[in-house]
């Protein structure tokens, strides 16, 4: 089945990225866009465009009913959700499967499986993939929850099951910090995910975020496309991410990366997906969660294996094989991603305004959502760009990060750029010595 | 009388005072939203909440007066 015109339920970065493949593939493209967004850069690029409604996410990018309005009105025979919005969201995916809509990701019963940590966790457990220590049921009360931190041992992590982006999750050091903050986590998850489930896991220290990138097809061939290192975090959000991870033994690798397939298998996955481990100090991996998506980290993978990512998705979501087989993936030099955010590198409060004058580098692959005169409004996530370097070395992709970032000039709003280079020059990072404490410990060396 | 504003532009997430309640410097009274970040708002004054102008939900400006306080 050959793919003519799809719809893409996202903005920003994405949305453009997407555009970019479907160009490539000859296929039409639709945009989606709010009222805040009406003279966003995707909405010019795409073929098409429809406005969805208001800038409240609920009203526009959340809108179920619009998107799929917009898609049977312009005629699109699929929908690219991008990641975040409804890209994780079972009943969007089920609902374009009723309206005829080939939805770009895998089936509805696998996102709404791996969407609920518990039940990944419980999945994951089942195909032998080792997953951290701790509740393997909803904690329903402060009172279960006191009790089950006290067999996990503190410090633990007590996450909201449904949802990301580190929204509802808190490290719990005793019994009364968990009295203080268990409701507090419940309202959040509840006000941003719609589930105030929880689960506790045993907090592990000096961990390092590793992450897996597998795609499967429809006749049972799954591969792994390496692993991304995204250690690089403050609140839990990455930052910076690269491959291959700098501190990983090759046969760990390997072990890694055969778990993940594994993994994707036991559950019959399709499409493209992420599953990310968390590592401790003495090299043991655990499974932490599956997003079911194409990750804003992609490029990293595309830069060291030459792959076309949305590509494949479109590719298997259409019915066709994998293009390639595991042994014939083949992994060159090192990249890395800096993630550019609208936010005052110093309070790193949220900052919104109009871009006056921007300059990009020539040396790096810029993924960007905006453009000089775009207005980078409060409604949405604070990602404007993504630079993405490679190098035959890591030291080369490093070192052209470095001049990527000088050479970079957005003026208008304040940007974490600062911070991005400040990363660069640390001689921990260069090392490709970190964990995730890496950027809190840097930030308040300087306080 | 004293004015507490908002810090950043966004969406009211939590109001956490209201009329009659004493505040103290520095405590926390209501909780923004930009960017899918929760942004504390405090008081930079102690004092009785005589006024809470905007609700839960509604969109704030930059420097929009949020709360009246009566030091």
């Amino acid at each position: 089945m050959a793919l003519c015109k799809l719809l893409i339920a996202n903005r920003g970065e994405i949305a453009r990225r997407i555009i970019r493949t479907c160009r490539a593939l000859d296929i039409r493209t639709v945009a989606v866009y709010s009222e805040a967004d009406k003279d966003a850069p995707h909405v010019r690029e795409a073929d098409e465009a429809v406005c969805l409604g208001p800038p409240p996410v609920a009203q526009s990018y959340l809108n179920i009913e619009a998107v799929i309005r917009a898609a049977k009105a312009t005629g699109a025979e699929a929908v690219h959700p991008g990641y975040g919005f409804l890209s994780e969201n079972a009943a969007f995916a089920e609902r374009c499967e009723h309206e005829g809509l080939v939805f770009i990701g895998p089936p509805a019963d696998v996102i709404r499986a791996m969407g609920s940590k518990i039940e990944a966790r419980r999945r994951m457990a089942e195909a032998g993939v080792p997953i951290v220590p701790g509740t393997e049921a909803p904690v329903e009360s402060l009172e279960e929850a006191l009790d089950k931190a006290a067999t996990i041992g503190y410090p633990v992590m007590l996450k909201a099951s449904v949802g990301g982006g580190g929204i509802g999750m808190s490290r719990v050091d005793s019994e009364a910090e968990l009295r203080k903050v268990f409701q507090s986590s419940r309202d959040r998850a509840q006000n941003f995910f719609g589930d105030g489930t929880l689960l506790l896991e045993k907090w592990i220290d000096g961990a390092r975020h590793i992450e897996v990138q597998v795609a499967a097809d429809a006749y049972g061939n799954v591969v792994h496309l390496f692993e991304r290192e995204c250690s690089i975090q403050r609140r839990h959000q990455k930052i910076i991410e690269e491959s291959p991870s700098p501190d990983l033994a090759d046969a760990l690798r390997t072990r890694l990366c055969q778990a993940a397939v594994q993994g994707a298998r036991a559950i019959g996955y399709r499409n493209l997906g992420t599953m990310e481990f968390i590592f401790d100090p003495e090299g043991h991996f655990y499974f932490l969660e599956m997003n079911t998506r194409l990750q804003v980290e992609h490029p990293v993978t595309e830069m060291i294996t030459g792959l076309d990512l949305v590509a494949w998705q479109i590719r298997i979501a259409a019915g066709e094989p994998l293009p390639l087989a595991q042994e014939d993936i083949v992994r060159r030099g090192a990249a890395i991603e800096c993630r550019i955010y609208a936010e005052d590198p110093v309070r790193f409060l949220p900052s919104p305004g109009t871009i006056t004058s921007l300059a990009w580098p020539k040396e790096a692959r810029v993924d960007a959502g905006v453009e000089a005169g775009t207005a980078v409004t409060p409604f949405y996530d604070p990602l404007i760009a993504k630079l993405i370097t490679h190098g035959a070395s890591r030291e080369e992709a490093v070192e052209r990060m470095t001049r990527a970032l000088r050479d970079t000039a957005i003026e208008g709003i304040k940007t974490n750029l600062p911070l991005l280079t400040e990363v660069m020059e640390h001689p921990a990072f260069r090392k490709g010595r970190y964990d995730t404490h890496f950027l809190p410990k840097m930030i308040a060396a300087k306080t | 009388m004293a004015e507490i504003k908002a810090n950043i532009s966004g969406t009211v997430w939590k109001i956490l005072v209201q009329p009659g309640d004493v505040v103290e410097a520095g405590q926390e009274v209501a909780i923004l939203e930009s960017m899918k970040m929760e942004i504390p708002v405090t008081s930079d004054y102690g004092g009785t909440v005589v006024e809470v102008l905007r609700g839960e939900g509604e969109f704030v400006q930059e420097d929009e007066t949020l709360i009246r306080v009566e030091p």
